[in-house]
C-alpha cells in the first residue's frame, strides 16, 4: 500500500515513469494484434448467441435432487429439442431449450415438473421469441451510433477534435476486444451482454476523459515554453494520472467482480452474470486503451500540427544548445529524439536517469 | 461541463461548508420523511424479483398503415390492455409503453398466467352490434317473459328489465354452422329482416350457463336453434357485477355471431344480448369528442369509410324502425359495451354523432376508442417471463450479497490506500446510498419505478463510478500536498480541477446511461435508469457533501497535521521538503505547478502539473 503510495509520489515527481508515448508503436502493435485475433476469432468461431437470439425457453427450477443428465433427458424428450442444463448455486437447475415454441413451453414445463419432482408453479420460465434478442441488439446498435456521435461532439467541444477521434478509436478498440474475447472463449451472448457492452462505452470513455482532462490542462500554455514537446507532456499526463487510473479501475472492477463471481456463482448463468462478465472484460480493455492507445493517438495527431512541430524544433534546439555549452541539462538528461523529423520521443525515463 | 462556472455552489462550498451540508442533510431528511409519509419505505420490486409474469409485447406494423404505431395508438392500446388485465381481477398489474413500439405487461404473482397471456396479446376489437335485449347486470330471476320467439321476429321484451325468452335446452354445444356464418355476413338482413340471429356461443359461455343457469322453461321458439336459446339462457344467468364472469363473457365469439356483453351504464353494470356485428372498428375513419356548440353539450362525432358508411346506413335504417331497446346499437370494445346509443333515423351521410349525457372525459374517451378501433394495432409476444417469488428472492439476495461484498472490497481498498481519507469516501458512499434508496422508494410511487434485477446490477456497478469521484479529488489533494502545501489550501486548490474532471467524466457516464435508457426496452431500462440516477447523485454528493466535509476536516488537527493514518501524511506522500521547495521557487517559473497555468509551471522537480487528480 505504502509502496503504491510512494510510487504515486515518484510518478508525480517524474522520478519514475513509463514511456507510454515513446513506446506507442509497440502498444499499437499489441493492440492491432489483439484486434486481429478478435476479428479472426469472430469470423472463424463466431459468437455463441444465447437463447434470446434463437428463440426458445429457459426454465429455472427450485432445488431438486434430479441430476443434470436426467433433466437434460427429460427436457429433450418433452420438447423434442436439445436442451442445455446447468446446475445452479441454489441447488436448482437452469434448463435452456432452444427453438421451443412459446405455446409448447407450458407443456414442457408440466413435464419437467413431473420428471424432476418439483411443483410446476415453482418453475420459472422465460420464453423468448427469436426476434427478441435481435431487437435488443438492433437497439443497441442504434444506441451505439447515437452515443458515439454525441460523445464525439461533446469531446470535440470540451476538448478538441483530435481527442474526440482518439477517444472514438479507443472505444471501438475496447468493443472489438470485448467481442473478440466472447468469440474466443465462447461465452454466451445474451441481452445482458449487450447491456454490459453499452455500459462499457461510458466506462471506457470515463477513463479516457480523465486522462485527456489532465493532458488538456498540462498542454494549455505549451507554446509559451521551450522545455518540452507535446509528446513529452502527454507522457507526463499519463504518468501523472496513472495512480488514479489504477485506483479507479480497481475500484470499478471490485464490485463488478463481486457481481460476476458471487452473484453469478450463486445463481449460475443469468442476467447478473452476463452484464458483469462483459463489463469486466470491457473495463479492463477500457483502462488499457485509455493509457496505451487513446493518449498516444492524440500525440500522433497533435504532433502533425505546425505549431507543435515548431515547438519541437525549438525544444530540441534549446537542448542541443545547452548540451553544447556543457551544462548539465537540468531536466532533460535524456537524449532528444533521434533527429528532428522523427516522432516525438517520450520523456518517461527522463528524470529517472538523473535522480535515481 | 468542462468549464465549471464560478457559481454560487463552489464559493458556497468553499466559504460555508456548513451550508452545503445543511442542504444535503435537509434533502436526506425530507426524502426519508417523504418515504415514511407515503408509506413507501422500500423500493417497489420489479416482477422479476417479486414474482409474477412479465409479458413484453411488440406492436406489429400493419401493411398499408405505416404510421399506425404512434404514441397515441400505443397509449390507447395500453389503456385497453389495462382494462383487460383488470378484467382478470388483477390489481397492481401494470401496463406501460416502453420505447416506441413495446408494451410491457407486468402481472403480479398469483394470477392465471396462461389466461393473462391469452387476453393480453390479442388485438383490440371494436364492433357495432344491434341490441337485442338489455338488462341490469344481475342475473334475472327465473320469471320467463312470454314473448315472441327469436326466430319469428327479433323484437322480444321491449322493457329494459324484461328478459327475453329462454328455452329449456341448455345444451352446451356450440353450433358454428356454416349457415350461421354466411347469414351473419349479411348482417342486417339476417338480424332484422330475415330473422334468426343464429348465434354460436363460445365454449366458455356455455360452461358458465351450465354452472349458473337453471334455465327456466319457455315455449320453444319455432325454428330457433338451440344456440339462440342457449344464449338467452345465459343472458338471464349472466352476472355482470361479477369480475370473473365479466372477464369471460363473449370470449372467442366471432363478430358474425350474436353474443352477450357487459358494460357500464350510468355507473352500474348492465348486460346486453347483442346481434352480429354490423359495422366493425375498421370502418370508422375518425371519431372524436367535441362540444356541440348549439346545444352546449359534449357529443362524439364519427366519420365512416365509404364501406363503413353504407354498412352504417343499413344498420341504422333497420334499427330506426324498431322499438326500444332494439333501436339501439352497442359499441362493443373487447366484449365490453362502451356505449349503446339509440337510433331514430337512418344515418346515410357517412358520418354520425352520438349525444346525450357525455362529459368531456367520457366523450373524448369514446372518441378515442372509436378511432382506435379504426387503427387496430396487433401485438406479438416478444418475451414472457414468469418468476416465482422464491427465485426472485434468491436473485435479490444474490445481488445484494454481491453488492455488499463489492462494497466491502471497495471499502477495504480505499482504507488501505487512503486510510483516514477513506472514511470520508465511505460516508459519502453511504450518503449516496441513502439518497439512492429513498429516491428509488419514492419513485416507485411517483413514476412506477420498480427495482428489477438489472437495476440492482446497475446500482452495484455504480459503486465504482461514485468511488471514482472521490479518488479523483483525493489524488488531487495529495498532489497539492506533494507540492508542499498544507492541507487547508490544498483542499481548496485541488477542488476546482477535481471538480472539472468529475463533471466531465460524470457527464460522459450520464450520457451513456441516457442513451441506454432511451434506446432499450424493458429490463434494460432499469439498469440504465439506476446508472443515470446514481451518476447524478454522485455529482450532488461530491459537491454538497464530500467537498464541504473535506473543508471541515482540513481544520481538524488529525488531518491537517498530516497524521500518518490520515492518508495525508506529507512525508509519506513525498512532499517536497521546504528546502527543495525554496530552491524550486527560485529556479522555476514560480507559478507553481498546481496553479493550473500549464506547462510553463516547469519546476525543477515537478516539471508539469500534468497529473490530473
Amino acid at each position: 500500500m505504502s509502496k503504491l503510495g510512494d510510487l504515486g509520489a515518484r510518478l508525480y515527481r517524474g522520478e519514475v515513469g513509463y514511456d507510454f508515448v515513446g513506446k506507442r508503436f509497440l502498444w499499437y502493435g499489441v493492440s492491432i494484434l489483439i484486434t486481429i485475433t478478435a476479428i479472426v476469432a469472430l469470423a472463424v468461431q463466431g459468437l455463441n448467441m444465447g437463447i434470446e437470439f434463437r428463440g426458445g425457453a429457459v426454465f429455472t427450477t427450485p432445488k431438486t435432487s434430479a441430476s443434470v443428465a436426467k433433466a437434460t433427458d427429460s427436457a429433450a424428450k418433452a420438447s423434442g429439442h436439445e436442451a442445455l442444463v446447468q446446475k445452479l448455486g441454489t441447488g436448482g437447475l437452469r434448463i435452456q431449450i432452444s427453438d421451443l415454441d412459446p405455446d409448447a413451453s407450458t407443456a414442457v414445463k408440466k413435464q419437467l415438473a413431473t420428471d424432476l419432482k418439483v411443483n410446476a408453479a415453482d418453475i420459472n420460465s422465460d420464453q423468448v421469441g427469436a426476434s427478441w434478442g435481435e431487437e435488443i441488439a438492433n437497439k443497441a446498435w442504434t444506441g451505439l451510433g447515437v452515443f458515439m456521435i454525441l460523445v464525439v461532439i461533446y469531446l470535440a467541444i470540451a476538448f478538441e477534435w483530435r481527442m474526440a477521434v482518439a477517444a472514438l478509436v479507443a472505444l471501438i478498440h475496447d468493443l472489438t476486444i470485448t467481442v473478440g474475447v466472447y468469440a474466443l472463449v465462447g461465452f454466451e451472448v445474451t441481452p445482458g451482454t449487450v447491456i454490459g457492452l453499452l455500459t462499457i462505452l461510458g466506462y471506457s470513455l470515463y477513463d479516457t476523459v480523465v486522462v485527456f482532462d489532465g493532458l488538456k490542462e498540462g498542454s494549455k500554455d505549451i507554446t509559451k515554453q521551450t522545455r518540452w514537446t507535446f509528446s513529452e507532456i502527454a507522457n507526463r499526463s499519463i504518468n501523472g494520472t496513472l495512480v488514479r487510473s489504477i485506483n479507479t479501475t480497481v475500484v470499478a472492477l471490485l464490485p463488478v467482480g463481486a457481481l460476476l463471481f458471487i452473484g453469478g456463482g450463486f445463481l449460475g448463468a443469468g442476467m447478473l452474470n452476463d452484464i458483469s462478465l462483459s463489463l469486466f472484460v470491457g473495463l479492463a480493455a477500457g483502462a488499457y486503451s485509455s493509457i496505451f492507445i487513446a493518449t498516444p493517438l492524440v500525440v500522433d495527431l497533435k504532433e502533425r500540427e505546425p505549431a507543435m512541430k515548431a515547438l519541437k524544433k525549438r525544444v530540441l534546439a534549446k537542448r542541443a544548445a545547452a548540451e553544447a555549452k556543457g551544462e548539465s541539462p537540468d531536466d532533460f538528461t535524456e537524449e532528444p529524439g533521434d533527429g528532428t523529423e522523427v516522432v516525438a520521443q517520450g520523456r518517461g525515463g527522463r528524470a529517472s536517469g538523473r535522480r535515481r | 461541463m468542462a468549464a465549471p462556472k464560478k457559481g454560487r455552489r463552489p464559493t458556497g462550498a468553499q466559504g460555508r461548508p456548513g451550508r452545503a451540508l445543511a442542504i444535503i442533510l435537509i434533502a436526506m431528511v425530507a426524502l426519508t420523511a417523504g418515504m415514511f409519509l407515503t408509506g413507501q419505505t422500500t423500493p417497489r420490486l420489479g416482477i422479476d424479483l417479486a414474482g409474477g409474469t412479465s409479458i413484453t409485447l411488440k406492436a406489429k406494423s400493419e401493411p398499408g398503415k405505416p404510421g399506425a404505431i404512434n404514441e397515441t395508438n400505443m397509449n390507447t392500446a395500453v389503456g385497453i390492455i389495462e382494462r383487460r388485465v383488470n378484467g382478470l381481477g388483477v390489481s397492481e398489474a401494470e401496463v406501460q409503453t416502453q420505447g416506441r413500439d413495446h408494451i410491457i405487461v407486468n402481472i403480479p404473482k398469483g394470477t392465471n398466467e396462461k389466461q393473462a397471456r391469452d387476453q393480453v396479446g390479442t388485438t383490440a376489437q371494436l364492433y357495432f352490434r344491434p341490441v337485442l335485449a338489455f338488462a341490469d347486470g344481475k342475473p334475472i330471476a327465473p320469471q320467463p317473459t312470454p314473448s315472441t320467439g327469436a326466430s319469428g321476429s327479433p323484437s322480444p321484451s321491449p322493457s329494459t328489465s324484461g328478459a327475453p325468452k329462454a328455452s329449456g335446452d341448455k345444451s352446451a354445444s356450440p353450433t358454428p354452422s356454416s349457415s350461421a356464418t354466411s347469414q351473419g355476413r349479411a348482417v342486417p338482413e339476417a338480424l332484422m329482416a330475415t330473422g334468426s340471429p343464429t348465434p354460436t356461443p363460445s365454449a366458455s359461455e356455455s360452461k358458465k350457463a351450465d354452472d349458473k343457469a337453471p334455465t327456466p322453461s319457455a315455449p320453444a321458439p319455432s325454428g330457433a336453434d338451440a344456440a339462440v336459446a342457449d344464449l338467452q339462457a345465459k343472458f338471464i344467468a349472466l352476472d355482470c357485477t361479477d369480475e370473473k364472469q365479466r372477464a369471460n363473457v363473449g370470449l372467442g365469439v366471432k363478430p358474425t355471431d350474436a353474443t352477450l356483453a357487459c358494460g357500464k351504464r350510468g355507473g352500474t353494470w348492465g348486460k346486453w344480448l347483442l346481434g352480429p356485428a354490423g359495422v366493425d372498428g375498421k370502418d370508422v375513419k375518425d371519431a372524436k369528442g367535441v362540444v356541440d356548440t348549439q346545444r352546449g353539450q359534449w357529443i362524439v362525432t364519427m366519420q365512416f369509410t365509404d364501406k363503413g358508411a353504407s354498412k352504417f346506413a343499413k344498420i341504422t335504417g333497420e334499427l330506426a324502425t324498431k322499438q326500444s331497446p332494439q333501436n339501439q346499437f352497442a359499441i362493443v370494445l373487447d366484449n365490453e359495451v362502451v356505449s349503446d346509443p339509440y337510433v331514430s333515423q337512418a344515418l346515410t351521410g357517412g358520418s354520425a354523432e352520438i349525444s346525450g349525457g357525455f362529459t368531456q372525459q367520457t366523450a373524448q374517451d369514446l372518441g378515442n376508442m372509436l378511432s382506435y378501433g379504426a387503427l387496430p394495432l396487433s401485438f406479438q409476444e416478444d418475451n414472457v417471463t414468469t418468476v416465482t417469488a422464491a427465485l426472485g428472492g434468491e436473485q435479490l439476495k444474490a445481488g445484494l450479497i454481491a453488492g455488499a461484498i463489492g462494497l466491502a472490497l471497495v471499502v477495504i481498498y480505499l482504507l488501505a490506500y487512503y486510510r483516514g481519507l477513506a472514511f470520508i469516501a465511505i460516508i459519502s458512499l453511504m450518503v449516496s446510498g441513502v439518497l439512492t434508496y429513498t429516491i428509488m422508494a419514492l419513485l416507485g410511487k411517483a413514476i412506477g419505478f420498480a427495482l428489477n434485477l438489472p437495476a440492482v446490477c446497475g446500482a452495484i456497478v455504480a459503486i465504482g463510478i461514485t468511488a471514482d469521484s472521490f479518488i479523483v479529488y483525493f489524488e488531487r489533494i495529495r498532489d497539492e500536498i506533494r507540492e508542499g502545501r498544507t492541507l487547508r489550501p490544498a483542499v481548496e486548490r485541488a477542488w476546482p480541477r477535481a471538480r472539472r474532471t468529475i463533471l466531465v467524466s460524470d457527464f460522459v457516464s450520464f450520457l451513456a446511461a441516457a442513451v441506454l435508457f432511451i434506446v432499450t426496452v424493458g429490463k434494460v431500462q432499469g439498469f440504465a435508469f439506476t446508472l443515470g440516477l446514481t451518476t447524478l447523485l454522485d455529482v450532488v454528493v461530491v459537491f454538497l457533501f464530500t467537498k464541504p466535509v473535506m473543508t471541515l476536516l482540513a481544520r481538524t488537527k488529525f488531518f491537517s497535521s498530516g497524521h500518518p493514518w490520515s492518508g495525508l501524511d506529507p512525508k509519506r506522500l513525498g512532499a517536497k521538503p521546504p528546502l527543495r521547495r525554496t530552491r524550486r521557487t527560485g529556479t522555476g517559473t514560480g507559478t507553481g505547478s498546481a496553479s493550473g497555468s500549464g506547462a510553463n509551471a516547469a519546476a525543477v522537480s515537478a516539471p508539469i502539473d500534468a497529473k490530473e487528480a
